[in-house]
């Protein structure tokens, strides 16, 4: 890693460049059913990342050779619109997104009772509107609130959020100023209920004890995450006055 | 694969209900691991084959003159490409790279990179050009664990990796200036969880009935990069733990081998 000009992400105090304290999310506003064709749809706003989550099925596979008699295929489509970041992305699938919809879809498939409809796909699209770190967690986590709205069986929630590693001290939920500069980030994302993993991903450099710390924060992370959740899902169950 | 998959996977499962491999090794054991470094010597600027146990694959490495990243002016640039030949398995097709393929150039990729054994500010020539180096990694038969067999191929192949000669702005072909510089070897190492239980260097068949795997890439007390894949499963806290332990416990035998291979 080179040293040069490295702005300082902590202050004396102890407060990030946003105002945060180490272990606090950014702000985090949720909303269920925001689309009127999608079978089950979400949209994310944390801190300066928009997504938007829609789901389609099951329904479906073709062409059929890629059919599973034995369950449905969940696919994860995870798109960078290119407006989303500073330099313009080019329009399209790259490999970073194509990982990212691999590890998500497995992340998913975990909770999606898939062997309720054979033959059948799944299919999540994440639409990355504006990005500023963490999208594959915001992604995430809109998915699968996204596919709760669809109606489709699970047996939990998906919740995400990440940790890293800025200024030699582990923080929850880094933004991109803090994912430019630090030293790591550690996306996980768990089965709340079972505080089980289903998405681990980390880069740069931690010892073994400071990943135990980033995992513990993350966990805390995606425990509140997940409370959210669950109160986005509330709330679109509500029945208006007027309706 | 699935009708292979479904045939392996309960005997497999028998195995492990009995604590046995399915080639007698102990959970947290790697098979026998065999590096041939120079192994296409005469055109690559660096190469290595890897045996793990039979999983066979060969990495290139290729240095050439180029443009830095805009965001990154005073970098060399690293780019890793994986190919999972035909020939390597009946399920392997030709074509450009599916999702597997990418997986695991980007995760032999990010253990180079955020390791830093690869100092790509040291790859910095002058304003506007740069060493771009080039991992090809090329799977040539595929018993499993491909993530591990690939990423000590590529470290063993950067090891013996020269750097050409540079004259007047341009390379000269086939003359060097001395070793690609590094500042060190970073290992991975993928346990699987099939059950409750936990297996290092997976092969082809215990894949198959893998719940899900965990790859941790380290360089001496550092973890750089992980990546859970290879299935929907998840994974306890304490299983994330152990795998990060198994990381440590085997890396450096791993990087013995490959310095005096």
């Amino acid at each position: 890693m080179s040293t040069k000009e490295i702005p300082k992400l902590i202050d004396d105090k102890g407060i990030r460049i946003d105002g945060r304290k180490k272990d606090e999310l950014r702000p985090i506003s949720m909303e269920v059913g925001v689309l009127a064709r999608a079978d089950g749809s979400a949209y994310i706003e944390w801190g300066d990342n928009k997504v938007l989550a829609a789901v389609y099925g099951p329904r479906q596979l073709h062409p059929k050779f890629m059919q599973d008699p034995t369950k449905a295929i969940l696919h994860f489509i995870y798109n960078m619109a290119p407006f989303s970041v500073d330099e313009r992305k080019r329009p399209g699938p790259d490999r970073r997104s194509v990982e990212i919809g691999k590890v998500c879809a497995e992340a998913l498939s975990n909770v999606v009772l898939l062997e309720k409809y054979p033959n059948t796909v799944i299919d999540v699209f994440v639409e990355i509107l504006q990005a500023d770190a963490g999208t594959r967690c915001v992604g995430l986590t809109a998915a699968s609130l996204a596919l709760a709205d669809a109606g489709i069986p699970m047996k939990d929630l998906v919740a995400a959020c990440a940790a890293g590693k800025i200024d030699g001290e582990i923080v929850l939920d880094l933004k991109k100023e803090e994912d430019n500069y630090g030293e790591c980030d550690l996306p996980l994302a768990i089965l709340p209920r079972k505080k089980e993993v289903v998405l681990l991903q980390m880069d740069g450099s931690l010892t073994k004890e400071e990943f135990q710390e980033a995992f513990d924060l993350a966990l805390k992370g995606c425990l509140e995450i997940y409370e959210k959740q669950k109160q986005a899902l509330l709330k679109s169950m509500e029945v208006s006055e007027d309706s | 694969m699935d009708i292979e998959a479904y045939l392996h996977k309960d005997y497999i499962l028998s195995l492990i209900r009995q604590k046995r491999r399915v080639d007698d090794r102990d959970f947290e054991e790697f098979r026998p691991l065999a590096i041939t470094k120079g192994y296409v010597s005469t055109k690559a600027d660096g190469s290595a084959h890897v045996a793990l146990g039979n999983t066979k694959v060969v990495v290139g490495i290729s240095i050439e003159l180029g443009e830095p990243y805009p965001d990154k002016p005073e970098e060399g640039v690293l780019s890793t490409s994986a190919e999972l030949r035909p020939m390597a398995s009946p399920y392997f097709e030709p074509g450009p790279p599916r999702e597997d393929a990418i997986e695991l150039a980007r995760v032999v990729d990010r253990g180079i990179r955020e390791s830093g054994m690869l100092p790509l500010d040291k790859l910095f020539i002058e304003d506007g050009k740069v060493w771009v180096v080039y991992v090809d990694i090329h799977v040539l038969d595929h018993d499993g664990n491909l993530i591990d067999a690939s990423g000590i191929a590529a470290a063993a192949a950067l090891s013996e990796t020269k750097l050409p000669r540079y004259e007047d702005g341009e390379l000269i072909k086939g003359e060097y200036q001395g070793n690609l510089p590094l500042n060190g070897i970073a290992i991975p190492v993928t346990t699987i969880r099939i059950e409750d239980e936990l297996l290092v260097d997976p092969c082809l068949k215990e894949e198959y009935a893998q719940e899900c795997r965990l790859t941790v890439t380290t360089m001496d007390k550092n973890i750089h990069s992980m990546q859970k894949g290879g299935g929907h499963g998840s994974l306890k806290p304490q299983q994330v733990e152990m795998a990060i332990d198994y990381a440590f416990m085997h890396a450096p035998q791993i990087r013995k081998e490959i310095e005096k291979a």
